[in-house]
Parts: C-alpha cells; sequence; structure tokens
C-alpha cells in the first residue's frame, strides 16, 4: 500500500487533540472561573457564552479514545493502563462537568448551588488530571515487551503536578479570554483584569515548563538545541514571545476577539513544541508511531470512515459558532 | 479482592448502567418514526401529541447514553489493556465507526428531528426522524459486530500474538451476530413497549385518560403483541446457535453436567448449580425436555459441563438464574400482550385495574430481562474474554487492587449520583404525561442556539411544570 496509513492516523489524532485541547480548553476553564464570580447572574451569562457549542468537544475525547484504539492499540493500551487513576479520574470529573451543566438549568434555584458546585469541581479535577497525564507523558513510559512496566503511582510527580497547574492556568486564560470576547460590561471588565494576572502565571509556567524538560530529558535537548534543528525551531520560542506581548497589547485595547486569538496561538504553539520534543513517537522515550500501529487492515478500513464523517463534523461545528456569534448578555436566556 | 475481579465487576457496573439508556433510545427512535409516520398518514393529532412528549424522553435518554457512553471507550484501554493489545485491530475500527455513526447523526439528522419541525416541511422532518431510527440501529449494529465477534470469532489471523483481520466481512457477519443483532433489537423494542404502557397505565390509575394516554397504551399493547412472541422465537434460535458455537455456555444455562446414553437429557427447571460439587442441587426437572427443546429428538444428547476443563467453565450458578430471570419475565410479558388483546372488547382495557396495575408493573421489566441477559452472555462466555482465543484473567490491565478499589467506589458513587438524578428527571417528565395539543408546539433550536443537538437533554423542558411555582421567574 502506498499510503502512509500511521502518518495518516496520527496527523487525524493529533488533529483531534488539539481540538479537544482548544475547545474545551474555554469551556472547563469557565467552570475554574466560577468561583472568582459569585453572583447568580454572572454564572447565567458565563454559562450560556459555552452552552450551545461547549460539548461538541466530548466529540473529540471520544473519537480520539476510539481513534487511538483503532490506529494504535499497542499506544493505546499501555497510555490508557499507565494512566489508569488520572484518566478515571478525568472521566469522573467530565461526567460531573457535562451533567452539571444541563443539571443546572433544570434544577430549582435551592438545588443549583450544587450543581455549580459539581461544575467547578469537575472542571477543576478533569483539567488537573489531564495536566498531571500530559506532564508524565512527556516525561515518557516504561515500555516492556509492548507493556506497560512501571508503577501504579509513576505518574505522580513534582513535574506531572506542575504541569497539572500549568493547564489549570492555561485554561483559565483561555476561558477568561473566550469571556472577554462574549460579554460586555463589568463582567468583561473583570474578566481582562483576571486574564492579565492569568498571563503572568502562564509565562511563568511556559518558562519554567521550557527550561525544565532539555534539563531532565535528555532525549528533548538533543531535539532542539542540536545544529540545524535550533535554527527551524528557533521561530516558536520567538512567536510564543510575540503572542504574549500581543495578548497585553489585546487586553489593553478594544478589539474584543484579539485576546482570545493570541491564547488561542500560544496553546497552538506550546501544542507544536510538545510535538516536536515527542515526534515520531507515540509513546515517549522510544515508541513510533510506526511500532504502535496496528494492522494496515485496520487503520485503511477505519480511515475511510473517519475521512467521511470527520470534515462532515468540523462544518457542522463551524456552522454552529457561525450562528452563535457575537456577545451574550444577562437576560439572554437559554430560551 | 484480586484486580481480575475489580475489573469485571467495574465493567460489569458501568456497562449495566450504559445499556439501559440505548436500550431506550433504539426502541424510542423507532417508536417516534411510527408516530410520526401515522400522523403523517392519518392527520391526527393525538400523534403529534405523542412524538411531542416522547422525543422529550428520548433526547434526555440519548444524552445520557452519550455521557457514560464516554466512560466505555476508555475502560477497554484503562481496565483490559492486554486485551486492547491483542485485539484492537478488529474492535478498534468497529468501535470508530459506531462512534463515527453515532456523531454522524448528531450533526445530520438528530438537530432537525428535535428542534427543526418549524423550520423544514413535515416530509422532510419524517425523513430524519426515520434516519435517527436507522441510524441506532446502525450504532447497534456496529457495536453487536464487535461483541459477536468476542464470543464467535472468525475471519481473523493471529500474527506476533495480535489479531489481524483478514476478511472484515467474516469478521462482521461471525456466526452469532446475526442472533445477537436481531434478540437485542426485539428486546430494544420491547423494552420501550413496557414503559411506553406501563407510564399509560400510570396515567390512567390517576383517571388521566385522555385520548394520548389511550392512544399510547394501545400502540405499545399491540406492539407488545406482536414482538414479545417473536423474541421467544428469535431467543430460541439464538440458543442453538449458541449450542452450536459456545456449548459450554449452554450446559451452563441448563445446569446440565453430564450425558447418561439412553436416558435424554432433562429440562431443568429450577435449582441450583453448585461449581464445586458438580451437580445441580433440589432439581425441578421434565425428563428429556432439553432433548426435545434444543435436538429436537426423544434421546438427544447435548455437551454436558464435565465435558470441558473445570478451568474452562462458565459459572452456572450466576447463568443458570440469569437466564431463567429473563425467561420468566419474557413469558410475563407475552401474558401481558395476550391480556390486553382479550380487554379490548368492550374497551376494559383501560378501565380494568388490575390489569394496569399489572402492566405498571412491569414496565421495568423489559429493561431487567434486557440486563439478565446480558449476563448470562457475558457471564457464559467465561473464562474467555475472546472465546477460545484470549481468556479474560490474560486481558486485565497491570493495574494495582488498591487503585481499582478507588476506581470502582468512585464510579459507583458517581453514577448513583448522576445517573440517578437524571432517571428522577425522567420519570418526572414521564410523569407529567402527554397533554392534548402539546404537539402544536415545536421546539425551536439548532446548531449555534442554546437548545442544540450536540446537548440532545437541551430538547427537554428546562424545568418539569410540577416545580414550575419553585423555578426562577428568569426561567420560564
Amino acid at each position: 500500500m502506498g499510503i502512509d496509513l500511521p502518518l495518516l492516523w496520527a496527523i487525524i489524532i493529533l488533529f483531534g487533540v488539539m481540538m479537544y485541547v482548544v475547545m474545551d480548553g474555554f469551556d472547563l476553564g469557565i467552570g475554574l472561573l466560577f468561583p472568582f464570580f459569585k453572583s447568580g447572574d454572572d454564572r447565567d451569562v458565563m454559562m450560556n457564552t459555552v452552552a450551545p457549542v461547549w460539548d461538541g468537544n466530548e466529540t473529540w475525547l471520544v473519537l480520539g479514545g476510539a481513534g487511538l484504539l483503532a490506529a494504535f492499540p499497542l499506544a493505546y493500551a499501555v497510555v490508557l493502563s499507565a494512566f489508569y487513576l488520572p484518566l478515571i479520574l478525568m472521566l469522573i470529573g467530565l461526567i460531573f462537568r457535562g451533567v452539571a451543566f444541563e443539571f443546572r438549568f433544570k434544577a430549582s434555584p435551592e438545588r443549583r448551588g450544587w450543581w455549580d458546585l459539581a461544575f467547578i469541581g469537575g472542571s477543576a479535577l478533569a483539567t488537573l488530571c489531564q495536566g498531571i497525564t500530559l506532564g508524565s507523558f512527556i516525561s515518557g513510559i516504561p515500555v516492556h515487551d509492548g507493556r506497560y512496566a512501571g508503577g501504579g503511582l509513576d505518574w505522580l510527580t513534582p513535574f506531572s503536578v506542575f504541569t497539572g497547574l500549568g493547564l489549570l492556568a492555561t485554561y483559565a486564560l483561555l476561558g477568561s479570554t473566550w469571556l472577554i470576547m462574549k460579554t460586555d460590561g463589568l463582567l468583561q471588565l473583570r474578566m481582562k483584569l483576571l486574564a492579565r494576572n492569568l498571563s503572568w502565571v502562564l509565562l511563568l509556567f511556559i518558562g519554567a515548563i521550557s527550561l525544565w524538560t532539555p534539563l531532565a530529558l535528555e532525549r528533548v535537548a538533543a531535539r532542539w538545541f542540536t545544529w540545524p534543528n535550533l535554527v527551524w525551531f528557533m521561530p516558536v520560542p520567538l512567536l510564543v514571545a510575540l503572542a504574549m506581548l500581543g495578548l497585553w497589547r489585546a487586553l489593553r485595547g478594544t478589539k474584543d476577539s484579539a485576546a482570545f486569538v493570541y491564547t488561542l496561538a500560544l496553546i497552538v504553539l506550546g501544542y507544536s513544541g510538545l510535538g516536536i520534543s515527542l515526534w515520531p513517537n507515540i509513546i515517549p522515550p522510544d515508541v513510533s508511531i510506526y511500532a504502535a500501529a496496528g494492522p494496515p487492515q485496520s487503520l485503511g478500513f477505519a480511515l475511510v470512515g473517519a475521512l467521511l464523517i470527520v470534515p462532515m463534523i468540523l462544518m457542522y461545528t463551524a456552522w454552529g459558532y457561525w450562528v452563535f456569534r457575537g456577545k451574550v448578555r444577562r437576560g439572554d436566556g437559554y430560551h | 479482592m484480586d484486580a481480575l475481579l475489580l475489573s469485571r465487576i467495574q465493567f460489569g457496573f458501568t456497562v449495566s448502567f450504559h445499556i439501559v439508556f440505548p436500550g431506550l433510545t433504539i426502541g424510542l427512535a423507532s417508536y417516534l418514526a411510527v408516530l410520526e409516520g401515522l400522523w403523517l398518514k392519518t392527520g391526527r393529532q393525538v400523534y403529534m401529541d405523542l412524538y411531542h412528549f416522547w422525543s422529550k424522553v428520548f433526547a434526555v435518554a440519548f444524552g445520557m447514553g452519550v455521557v457514560s457512553g464516554l466512560v466505555m471507550a476508555y475502560q477497554f484501554g484503562t481496565n483490559w489493556s492486554e486485551f486492547s493489545r491483542f485485539a484492537g485491530g478488529i474492535t478498534g475500527p468497529l468501535l470508530t465507526y459506531e462512534v463515527l455513526t453515532a456523531f454522524f447523526l448528531e450533526a445530520g439528522f438528530l438537530g432537525v428531528m428535535l428542534f427543526g419541525m418549524r423550520r423544514v416541511g413535515p416530509a422532510l422532518h419524517f425523513t430524519a426522524t426515520v434516519a435517527v431510527a436507522v441510524g441506532t440501529l446502525i450504532s447497534s449494529t456496529w457495536i453487536l459486530a464487535s461483541n459477536s465477534w468476542m464470543h464467535t470469532p472468525q475471519g481473523h489471523a493471529i500474527i506476533d500474538g495480535r489479531v489481524v483481520p483478514v476478511d472484515w466481512v467474516a469478521v462482521i457477519f461471525n456466526p452469532s451476530f446475526p442472533y445477537r443483532l436481531t434478540h437485542m433489537v426485539l428486546a430494544a423494542f420491547i423494552a420501550t413497549a413496557l414503559v411506553v404502557g406501563g407510564s399509560a397505565a400510570w396515567h390512567l390509575l390517576r383517571g388521566r385518560s385522555h385520548e394520548p394516554v389511550r392512544v399510547m397504551l394501545s400502540m405499545a399493547l399491540w406492539m407488545l403483541l406482536a414482538v414479545a412472541p417473536l423474541q421467544a422465537l428469535v431467543g430460541d434460535a439464538h440458543g442453538l446457535n449458541t449450542l452450536e458455537h459456545q456449548p459450554a455456555k449452554l450446559a451452563a444455562i441448563e445446569g446440565h453436567w453430564e450425558n447418561h446414553s439412553g436416558e435424554g437429557v432433562p429440562l431443568i427447571l429450577f435449582g441450583w448449580p453448585d461449581m464445586q460439587a458438580e451437580t445441580t442441587h433440589w432439581k425441578v426437572e421434565i425428563p428429556r425436555g432439553a432433548s426435545l427443546l434444543l435436538t429436537h429428538s426423544w434421546d438427544g444428547s447435548i455437551p454436558a459441563l464435565k465435558d470441558f476443563a473445570r478451568a474452562d467453565r462458565p459459572n452456572s450458578t450466576v447463568v443458570f438464574w440469569t437466564f431463567r430471570v429473563m425467561v420468566g419475565l419474557g413469558s410475563l410479558m407475552i401474558l401481558l400482550a395476550l391480556l390486553g388483546l382479550w380487554l379490548r372488547r368492550g374497551g376494559r382495557l383501560y378501565r380494568s385495574r388490575m390489569f394496569l396495575r399489572f402492566a405498571l408493573l412491569m414496565s421495568p421489566a423489559g429493561l431487567v430481562a434486557l440486563l439478565a441477559g446480558w449476563m448470562t452472555t457475558e457471564i457464559g462466555r467465561q473464562p474467555w474474554v475472546v472465546y477460545g482465543l484470549m481468556r479474560t484473567a490474560d486481558a486485565v490491565s497491570p493495574v494495582g487492587a488498591l487503585q481499582l478499589s478507588i476506581s470502582l467506589a468512585l464510579f459507583i458513587l458517581v453514577y448513583f449520583l448522576v445517573f440517578g438524578s437524571g432517571t428522577y428527571y425522567l420519570l418526572q417528565l414521564i410523569a407529567k404525561g402527554p397533554q392534548v395539543d402539546e404537539g402544536l408546539l415545536p421546539v425551536d433550536g439548532g446548531p449555534g442556539q442554546t437548545r442544540n443537538p450536540s446537548r440532545p437533554m437541551s430538547a427537554a423542558p428546562d424545568a418539569v411544570p410540577v416545580l414550575a411555582g419553585l423555578v426562577h421567574p428568569m426561567r420560564s
């Protein structure tokens, strides 16, 4: 077969995960910002800015899981069993968050507080667990004979907790800039202040992780700091600096969507930075997408369906966002 | 408890919660298609009223099915990594197709069905409803193809210790697939008919005897009359298929330990299979019954449990009883359908309190029987996860018992809380009942709006009017 199936599937899954991070990022972020806004009306507005779009996101998470099993069964088996507890906790957080979303709208006011709490807790738990998983994924997973060869708590390291906190800051920033775009008045003003503080926190995390990974992991240092890679990858940190400057300018300016766009750029850059550090390994440090791929008959068969339906999902998602463009104000209920 | 047992309990628990919701949505989607078809054909408003009412229940059940399904998509890796490593080449693409079908539905037709009544013509709207109904069946097809392949695997080769699909048609159309698919889809139809009929009975018992409620009861009972006896036949055929391909499972279901030449095989009605003593205690049996049923001959024999090594026997105590629960409930369903037919003369159907109480009691019976049937087939496949190819004990992830205990406890807590609230909400919706002319109030929404198909639950009202007085004024 002339088609590089593992490569195609790696691209589909990488794309799916990025869609997930970007799209679920801002609505998880809204859950993280809830504690800063006590008023029921503010919370209603915040939730209504994502009500029409938020759970297209879980689409990408389910598709990522199923696609990984279809295309890279070895990676699916190793990664998911290595990160058993953080992934289970993430799922539980997402269930709570998702159901809280629906039932908060349906519950009576005296019970709404509980669902608010479930929304905050679910969002925070899911984000923290995703960040911890990401951190320990970067650090590498011991594999022996195609099986996970580490312990049950290997995922819990200072580095992984640090990336977990970093992801909390990232999603909170993404959520606050999304809200700057979707709200106005006092709520928007408070978001801008919050976003400015969060951007400093995130800058700190980006800097620390960019130093920590090459210092701790020789393979990452080798990838970035050897000739001529240094030249090829130099634009990444430069663009990060530019995006950060752009974000600060946007937070002082009046174009409400700019801050969100710059934050998205920061996240995409961070994501590509991770991609550069790890490529072509699907289980760091040394199992490549080719080693982890399933039989070509499986990849080819599943690819037909993915190529037919993923573009449809994309068009549908874009349509949804287009219909929903513009500001959400107090009293614009969900019906 | 060891890691294997904990993982099995966790999977059984989460999948049992999950299957209830798809079971309802498969049945309700087809019911909705029938209702709308009848409305288009006859123009009677009552069908549209019922459509409107049950589409809200459908939407909530669909939403909860999606949420509980998310967990399933990950558990094959978190808890059954060796299984995924071994069989992912086949189960992975099938699962992917199931997921893609579900999203295709959401993006394509669910939105039109739930929110599009005012925007597209009735014919196009009907097309969307039919597409959603067919879509739920296609989704079931993929999942059941994967599950059936685990029972009767074929079309694969094993290369370097991993399954490689050689012939996808053979993989999908494996020997038990047609039986299992038919049996499951009919089970979903029956479970839905019983829920619909039971809710009608509940309203009638409370004196609410308006047209939508009566039509609902009548339709549910016609459905039951057609499908419940058919299900008995399909179940029988499925059993013969099991005898051919998984004889140990059938022997365990029958509590049949050994053959005695010339005596035929008795049909054990009740008893207590004892795995240690290798016998079935306190048997109540019909001599030669099983020979007649399963081999259609006076002294035909079927493989017995003692023909299999101890390590290859499924737990007969469990599957003997789950099977009898399923069959017993199935018989009661046929009885309910026949009683209903008899009471139709003179319209006693809507007045007989005894009958209505029976129908109300039977409303969860379809879902219980569905769960009992799944337990029979899945526990009956043990000790194999892929029959004859991989043992369940070899399929489990290298995860410690402590972590598994934590996750299992959390799942139990969260599922009862979350799906308990969801079920409570569903019951409230049903308790409100269909209203005359409610079909004249179409629900508006769509992609990018607050009510939209990727949040199916948003199609249901934000608060059930029973609680209307308590709800924030802004909400109405």
